[in-house]
C-alpha cells in the first residue's frame, strides 16, 4: 500500500474505533471522563516506557488499562468522599498528567517520547515504523495496534450488545435485572483506555476526544436508535479523518489538529441540519406549527 | 539555585505566579460552587487559537494582545457550550469536552501554520502550551500582575455579592441583583484568570489552577469566606513552589511543577484536613463505634449533620 493509503487507513481505524466507543460515553454522560483519560494514559505510557525502556504496543496497552482504570477509580472515590464530580475528575486528571510530563521532562530526555508527540501525535511517522504480520507482510505497528483494539472493541460490545444497551439507558433498571453493572463500568472504562493509548500515536491525547465525543455526539442528533447511532459515529469518524487528512496536506498542517477540526465541522452541519434535532428544522417547525394546529383544528370541526 | 533567586527577573516571576495562584484560587471557589470546575479546563484549551491568531495579526509576542485573542475566543468557545446545550439534546459535558478538543485541535493547526510561515520570531509561542514562567519578560511581568490584582479586587469588594450570587439566586433577585449582571461578570473574571494564567500554567494544566486549591480548601472549613481564603493561600503557595523548581532545570515547564506543589497540598488536605479528611473521618468513626459498643441506645442522628457552604 501507499504512504498516503496507510495514513488514511490509520486515521480511518482511529476514526471507527473511537466513533463507537464514543456513543456510549456520551449515553453514559462520561464525556469528560475520556477527557479525563485521555490525558492519564499518557502517565501509563511513559511509566511503561520507563520499566520496559522500548515503545512497545502490549506494554503500552497494560500500561494504558492500569491508569485509566486508577483515574476512574480515583474519581469515584473522591466523588464518594463528598468532592464534586467534575472537581474530582479535574482533580485526578491534572495531577497524573502533570506527574506524566514531569517524567518525560526530566526522566526521558528527548530519545523516543517528547510531550510534543504525546499531545498532537505523528500520524506522518506511522508508516515507517513497520512489523511483520503472517500472511499480510509489512504492516506499521500502529496500524495494527489500532485494528487488533478494533477487534477486541467490537467483539466486547456485540457479544454483550443488550447489556451495554440496558446499562447505559438505564442503570437502574439492569442493576435490578442482575446485570453487573460495576464490572461493565469498569470494562468499558479500559475499553476506552485501550482506544486512547491505540489512537495516541496517530492522533495524541487531547485530539483523541475530539475523536471519542464529536462524532458520537454528532451521530446522537441524526437518530434515536442506538445501532443507528453506533453506524453513524463510526462514519463520521471516517469522514472526518479523511477530510482531516486532506485539509492538512491542502494546508500543510497537523494533521491531527485538522482532524479534531473536521469533527467539529461535522458536528456543525449535524447541529444546524439534522432533520430532528437540529437548529434550523426547530427554527421552521417553530413557525410550521400554527397551521398544522389549524389543520388539526379543521380535520376535528 | 540562589543565584537564579537573586536576579530580580525570577524574583519578578516568583512574585507574578504568587498572586496568580491567589487569584486562580479565589475564582476556583466561585467556580467550584457554581458547578463549573470543568469549564475552566474547556476554556483555558478553547483559548488557544486566540493566541496564536492575535500572535500571527500582531506579529509581535505582545501579552496583551495575546490576553485579548484567547479572552475572545475563550469566550466564542463558552458561547457556543452554551448555545449547543440550551438549543439540542446535547449534554453540557459533551458539549465542553467537544469546544476543547475541536478548538484546541484548531489552535494546533493554527500553530503549526504560524511556526512555519513566521520564522524563528515565535519560538516562544509552543511556551503557551506547558507554560514557561521563565520566558516571561518584565512587562508581561507587569500586565500579569496588574490584570490578577483587577481579580483579586473584584472578588473581594463584591465579596457579599458573590456569596448570595452562589447560595441564594433567588434572595439575590429580590435584594435586586442581577443574576443575568453577576454571571456575565463571572464569567469575565473566570475567562480574564484563565487566560493570564496560560503564559506561565499553559492551556492544559491551567485548570488545575482554578480546581485543585477549592478543593483541598474545601477540607478544612465550612464556611465560604475561610475557603476562598484558604484556597488563595493555597494556590499563591504552590504557584511560588511550583515555580521555583522549575527553575532549578533547564527547561523544565512551570506548570506541571505547579500542579504537582498543588496535589501535595491536597493530598495533605485530603488526609489531614479538619473537616471531611481521611484521619478525623477515621478517628470519628473509632469513637462512634465504641460508643455503639458501650451503649446500643444513643443512635447514629447525634452526629451533627454535615452542611454544604455557610
Amino acid at each position: 500500500m501507499t504512504y498516503t493509503g496507510w495514513i488514511l487507513l490509520t486515521a480511518s481505524l482511529v476514526g471507527l474505533s473511537c466513533g463507537i466507543v464514543g456513543v456510549f460515553l456520551i449515553l453514559r454522560r462520561m464525556a469528560m471522563m475520556a477527557d479525563a483519560i485521555s490525558h492519564t494514559v499518557l502517565l501509563g505510557i511513559v511509566t511503561a516506557f520507563l520499566i520496559t525502556r522500548e515503545l512497545n504496543g502490549p506494554h503500552m496497552l497494560i500500561g494504558a488499562i492500569i491508569t485509566g482504570l486508577l483515574t476512574a477509580l480515583l474519581v469515584q472515590w473522591f466523588h464518594s468522599r463528598g468532592v464534586q464530580q467534575d472537581a474530582s475528575i479535574g482533580v485526578v486528571f491534572t495531577t497524573l498528567f502533570a506527574i506524566g510530563v514531569i517524567l518525560i521532562a526530566t526522566q526521558v530526555g528527548n530519545a523516543h517520547l517528547d510531550t510534543k508527540h504525546a499531545l498532537m501525535g505523528e500520524i506522518a511517522f506511522v508508516p515507517w515504523e513497520v512489523m511483520n504480520v503472517p500472511l499480510l507482510g509489512e504492516v506499521p505497528k500502529a496500524t495494527f495496534m489500532l485494528a487488533a483494539v478494533l477487534l477486541v472493541v467490537l467483539v466486547v460490545i456485540l457479544a454483550f450488545y443488550k447489556e451495554w444497551k440496558i446499562t447505559s439507558f438505564d442503570p437502574a433498571l439492569a442493576a435490578s435485572i442482575g446485570i453487573p453493572v460495576v464490572l461493565l463500568h469498569y470494562v468499558f472504562m479500559s475499553m476506552v483506555s485501550i482506544t486512547t493509548v491505540a489512537s495516541f500515536d496517530a492522533v495524541g491525547a487531547i485530539m483523541v476526544v475530539a475523536m471519542l465525543i464529536t462524532p458520537a455526539a454528532a451521530a446522537y442528533l441524526w437518530t434515536d436508535k442506538l445501532s443507528i447511532m453506533l453506524v453513524l459515529s463510526g462514519a463520521f469518524g471516517v469522514i472526518s479523518a479523511f477530510a482531516g487528512y486532506y485539509v492538512a496536506v491542502w494546508l500543510d498542517t497537523s494533521i491531527s489538529g485538522s482532524m479534531a477540526f473536521a469533527t467539529g465541522i461535522v458536528f456543525l452541519v449535524s447541529f444546524l441540519l439534522s432533520p430532528k434535532h437540529g437548529v434550523l428544522s426547530r427554527y421552521l417547525y417553530r413557525y410550521e406549527r400554527p397551521d398544522q394546529e389549524e389543520q388539526q383544528i379543521d380535520a376535528v370541526s | 539555585m540562589l543565584n537564579s533567586l537573586l536576579s530580580p527577573n525570577t524574583q519578578w516571576v516568583l512574585l507574578s505566579t504568587l498572586i496568580l495562584g491567589m487569584a486562580a484560587g479565589m475564582i476556583g471557589c466561585l467556580a467550584y460552587w457554581k458547578k463549573q470546575s470543568l469549564m475552566s479546563d474547556a476554556l483555558s484549551h478553547a483559548a488557544l487559537p486566540g493566541v496564536v491568531v492575535a500572535f500571527a495579526l500582531t506579529g509581535t509576542k505582545n501579552l496583551l494582545f495575546m490576553i485579548i485573542g484567547a479572552a475572545v475566543s475563550a469566550l466564542i468557545g463558552a458561547w457556543l457550550i452554551g448555545w449547543i446545550r440550551s438549543s439540542s439534546r446535547i449534554k453540557e459535558d459533551t458539549a465542553m469536552g467537544m469546544i476543547l478538543s475541536v478548538f484546541f485541535g484548531l489552535g494546533i493547526m493554527l500553530l503549526t501554520i504560524v511556526n512555519r510561515t513566521a520564522g524563528g520570531n515565535q519560538s516562544g509561542l509552543d511556551n503557551f502550551i506547558f507554560g514557561q514562567a521563565a520566558s516571561m519578560v518584565r512587562k508581561d511581568v507587569f500586565t500579569m500582575l496588574a490584570l490578577a490584582l483587577l481579580v483579586i479586587v473584584i472578588v473581594t469588594v463584591a465579596f457579599k455579592e458573590w456569596k448570595l450570587f452562589l447560595f441564594d439566586p433567588d434572595f439575590a433577585r429580590g435584594l435586586g441583583l442581577s443574576s443575568r449582571w453577576m454571571n456575565a461578570i463571572y464569567m469575565a473574571v473566570l475567562v480574564l484568570v484563565i487566560v493570564i494564567g496560560i503564559q506561565a500554567v499553559g492551556v492544559i494544566l491551567m485548570a488545575a489552577m482554578l480546581i485543585i486549591p477549592a478543593v483541598s480548601a474545601r477540607y478544612w472549613t465550612q464556611s465560604f469566606r475561610t475557603m476562598v481564603i484558604l484556597s488563595a493561600i493555597f494556590g499563591g503557595g504552590s504557584g511560588l513552589i511550583g515555580t521555583l523548581i522549575s527553575t532549578l532545570g533547564k527547561g523544565w515547564p512551570t506548570g506541571p511543577f505547579i500542579v504537582i506543589a498543588s496535589s501535595v497540598l491536597f493530598t495533605v488536605s485530603l488526609v489531614f484536613g479538619s473537616e471531611k479528611g481521611l484521619l478525623i473521618q477515621a478517628l470519628q468513626l473509632r469513637s462512634e463505634k465504641k460508643k455503639q459498643v458501650e451503649d446500643p441506645s444513643s443512635s447514629w442522628t447525634k452526629v451533627p449533620a454535615i452542611r454544604e457552604g455557610e
